[in-house]
């Protein structure tokens, strides 16, 4: 029996066992951290019901990504939305949490209908869900319904992962779980819809038509710009800053997917298996420093009670371990060496430009652009995050809700300390992973890798360029921490006395915490150079006691989104009309309807006979 | 053994030649202007009374302020080791790429604009919003910048990038590109002014405001530095390498000179342009950079027809 199940219902080959090593790697520190981040927050009964969820949720989430069957998955992936909307309306006190959780499950189920109509045209050529016999029934579809199965997909999925437009209720729904499971589902759910377009699109499906990558890469280089200039706007709540940014994480693995199946349908194998190893390695990347900026925004809300950083400051004193993990969060987000992030980036850069450098004719000019894309989303992020980081911990604390902040407890420590450590690993130990990934993405795409090297010695190496292309992130750490001790040496060496003393004010003399910038103030260079695509709406009033004397002053500003205004409200507008007009057909009385059984009668026997 | 001795060699030409290139900028300026001005070996007596002063560090400030100029220095320095100056590959080149180093660069501005806000003044937010927002502009066209030489070469390693001959189309215009983006990078007119302490026009000086004595001198060297490192690689971009090797002696010093040359014709270039513009608004920026962006288009294009 056991043996029929591993067989039949579950498949573990490399791909599989990536993505619940991904699973595992968030949860178990998200897990630890909920022991101290549930205390003192809900009630008992409530954190038993959580303990419960998170295990449900954990173990439907494994299940997604080890079935072999589609009708199995479709289920496990149900199971893993609704346990995830139960988490979304954990605190059902607040409104808020009550609208986000509306939103999600109104977007995930227009998500899994899309994969349902998908699975149900596979299963008509394959007269199977197998994964397998799904596999070969691929391989002799006609092209067309390959181009519909994959539209569906790609929508389908790409509204779990969160690629714009369909990300409208990421921001509204990570942000509202507990902060160990925002941080479970940022860094994994999502991740599970990338495992889909993996699994169903590259494996499955087998990538036909060139414009698939296009279409993907599109899509990603859009997501990736959204999410962050939204991301870098949000000043009122660090955790949906997070979620944004999650968008734009999505971009950028998307990226690495959507070049993958480009060179797959252009011929070039290894370019393929490389940038899939870019795109996965952002993906645990991701899953890694998402899960512990999360976790660290979960420390600073449990710390201080808000999430609102303009209310925030000078943490930093307050809480000196969880600033020091949330700035390893930041910089590796940020994509800075020696940390994860750098290498990942790096390696999708370098995918563009072998791209760019074998593709033929307009195709190099398209990869280039995207990569400039991404160039100034990674720009952004490190603004973004200058701000996350600089407004929450440092200066002056800007309201009494940081006064009274202390360290939060050793397992939430201990959860962010691992997740911190692995963004260090995995940027030294780059070799290694792109080692594994090569394995992971060859059972992806199914290319034989054995030919294939990405690294010698301790550099990692493009054979496919004219010449090779070298980075050692040991070395850059160890470069830059030598330079650093010994800038700190020649800086010491100089005895002279460092005095404290105030900030200067330009000659006033009690500077406070209202002198500082605030996040709002810090993102407005960016909302009026993107104000072509924010739309950002801005009111002054001056409120005088007399002509010369203004008493205060009011500010207000905030961006429209255009997804919402756009796409979303004319749709919702649009459903609202059409439920009003279909109320007339249903005004009550019982001898219209009496009227329409009989007319569905006899259109029914008329049909009927017909056949 | 030979490769540390190389490395160390170049840092401490970095380190001893970077503010005489300011000071020779500075000069040309000055004589533009019809003044006087300071002696070309200034910046040098800067650092000297900058290292031998008392420090003042803001009471509200953090140990993100005190480590910043170590983090600042150290990646400067290590960008420093991935340009290729007297040898013909860069003396660490298996280190990283032109894209490692510009992430490398990005890792001394991160803790810059960091450690600008943590001593709390508007100031210091202020210059750190904008040299975030300014660099995030520079970003994409860099990239194209990248992009364009390292097509035409076949490879994002510097130490490839530049050839013996005629120098292609591409190079030219990637470095015109790379000329604007430098401008904006080494904090000059007409995106920033390094001569003006007024609180509302400035951007770097504006970060580092709160820092004096030893950090703020750690700090200005830097900046000499990362300056140097530009014009090496826009040089490295525009001009012939010239020589295969040393064949003789005179032939070596010859090269030396004219190698030495080129940065001095890219600094008059820069002076010049200093002179001539004016500040820009702040959101002028963006279009200054947008302008780099397309002539980076325009670059890529050139690449990928091949001239």
């Amino acid at each position: 029996m056991a043996n029929f199940l591993a067989k039949q219902l579950f498949l573990f080959d490399p791909l599989s066992l990536f993505f619940l090593v991904v699973i595992c790697i968030v949860s178990l520190p998200s897990a630890v951290y909920s022991f101290g981040y549930l205390k003192g927050e809900y009630s008992s009964k409530k954190i038993i019901v959580a303990w419960f969820l998170l295990f449900a949720f954990v173990l439907t989430m494994a299940l997604v990504v080890s079935v072999r069957n589609a009708f199995a998955f479709l289920v496990a992936w149900e199971i893993m939305s609704l346990v995830s909307y139960f988490f979304v309306v954990f605190d059902s006190k607040h409104d808020k949490s009550i609208q986000a959780g509306l939103i999600y499950i109104v977007m995930t189920h227009a998500g899994t209908a899309f994969l349902t109509a998908a699975f149900l045209i596979m299963h008509k050529y394959a007269h199977s869900f197998d994964f397998f016999a799904i596999r070969n029934a691929c391989q002799v579809m006609p092209a067309q319904i390959k181009n519909i199965i994959f539209l569906l997909l790609l929508i389908g999925f790409g509204t779990k992962a969160g690629i714009v437009p369909m990300h409208i209720w990421l921001p509204y729904a990570h942000p509202q779980a507990p902060s160990h499971i925002s941080s479970i589902m940022s860094g994994v759910m999502i991740k599970t819809a990338i495992y889909g377009i993996i699994r169903f699109v590259i494996f499955i499906l087998g990538v036909s038509s060139s414009w698939w990558g296009q279409l993907v890469l599109v899509l990603a280089a859009a997501t990736c710009f959204a999410g962050i200039i939204y991301a870098l706007m949000e000043g009122n709540d660090i955790k949906r800053l997070l979620a944004y940014s999650s968008v734009e994480n999505i971009g950028i693995i998307l990226l690495g997917v959507g070049l993958a199946m480009f060179f797959i349908s252009m011929g070039l194998p290894y370019l393929a298996v490389f940038s899939l190893i870019a795109g996965l390695y952002h993906l645990i990347n991701h899953a890694i420093f998402k899960g512990l900026l999360f976790l660290c925004a979960g420390s600073v809300y449990k710390a201080t009670g808000t999430r609102d950083i303009e209310k925030l400051g000078g943490l930093i004193k307050k809480m000196p371990q969880t600033a020091v993990y949330f700035l390893i969060g930041a910089m590796a987000i940020s994509a800075l060496p020696p940390l994860n992030g750098f290498v990942s980036e790096w390696l999708t850069l370098q995918a563009f430009f072998l791209g760019a450098l074998n593709a033929a004719g307009g195709a190099k000019l398209f990869l280039v652009i995207c990569a400039a894309m991404l160039a100034l989303t990674g720009g952004l992020a490190a603004a973004c995050f200058v701000k996350a980081f600089g407004i929450t911990f440092l200066a002056l604390p800007r309201s009494h809700y940081v006064v009274n902040a202390k360290e939060v407890s050793l397992s939430m420590r201990a959860g962010m300390l691992f997740l911190s450590a692995l963004t260090v690993i995995f940027g030294l130990a780059a070799v290694l992973v792109i080692k594994i990934l090569t394995k992971v993405a060859a059972a992806a795409t199914g290319i034989d890798t054995n030919s294939m090297s990405f690294q010698l010695n301790n550099f990692i190496l493009n054979p496919q360029s004219a010449k090779s292309i070298y980075l050692s992130v040991p070395l850059i750490a160890l470069v830059l921490v030598v330079l650093g001790i010994v800038s700190f040496a020649v800086y010491n060496l100089c005895r002279k006395k460092t005095q404290v003393s105030q900030t200067w004010g330009c000659g006033y003399y009690r500077l406070g915490p209202r002198n500082e910038y605030t996040a709002t103030a810090f993102s407005k260079p960016f909302r009026i150079a993107f104000s072509f695509f924010l739309l950002p709406y801005r009111k002054t009033q001056k409120i005088r006691e007399t002509f010369y004397h203004v008493k205060s002053f009011s500010y207000e500003t905030h961006t429209t989104s255009v997804f919402k205004k756009y796409i979303y409200l004319p749709v919702i507008a649009w459903i609202f009309k059409s439920a009003k007009f279909m109320r007339k057909i249903q005004p009550g009385s019982i001898h219209l309807y009496l009227s329409y059984i009989f007319l569905t009668a006899f259109l029914l026997i008329m049909f009927m006979n017909k056949f | 053994m030979a490769k540390i001795f190389t490395v160390l060699l170049q840092l401490i030409f970095f380190i001893l030649a970077a503010p005489f290139l300011s000071g020779f900028i500075a000069k040309i300026k000055n004589n533009l202007r019809m003044r006087k001005g300071a002696g070309i070996f200034q910046p040098y007596y800067n650092l000297a009374k900058l290292f031998s002063k008392a420090e003042v560090v803001s009471e509200t400030a953090s140990w993100i302020f005190r480590a910043s100029p170590f983090a600042v220095i150290a990646s400067t320095l290590a960008a420093a080791c991935l340009i290729p100056v007297f040898i013909f590959s860069a003396p660490m080149h298996m280190m990283g790429d032109f894209l490692a180093l510009i992430f490398i660069f990005a890792l001394g501005r991160f803790f810059m604009a960091l450690a600008a806000l943590d001593a709390g003044s508007p100031f210091g937010g202020m210059g750190s919003s904008r040299e975030m927002f300014i660099s995030s502009l520079v970003e994409p066209a860099l990239c194209l910048v990248v992009f364009a030489v390292a097509l035409q070469f076949g490879s994002t390693d510097i130490s490839v990038i530049g050839g013996m001959g005629a120098v292609p189309v591409s190079s030219v215009v990637a470095a015109i590109a790379l000329l604007l983006i430098i401008i904006a990078e080494t904090s000059r007119l007409p995106v920033d002014n390094q001569e003006t302490h007024l609180e509302l026009t400035m951007i770097h000086e504006a970060m580092i405001l709160e820092y004096s004595g030893r950090s703020l001198a750690l700090i200005e060297l830097a900046s000499y530095i990362k300056q140097m490192v530009w014009f090496f690689l826009l040089a490295r971009l525009v001009f012939p390498i010239g020589l295969a090797g040393f064949i003789s002696l005179a032939q070596g010093a010859g090269w030396i000179l004219w190698y030495l040359a080129r940065i001095a014709v890219i600094a008059v270039i820069v002076a010049l342009i200093e002179v001539a513009a004016a500040k820009m608004r702040l959101f002028r920026a963006a279009d200054f950079l947008g302008f780099a962006f397309v002539l980076g288009v325009i670059a890529v294009v050139c690449a990928i027809l091949g001239v």
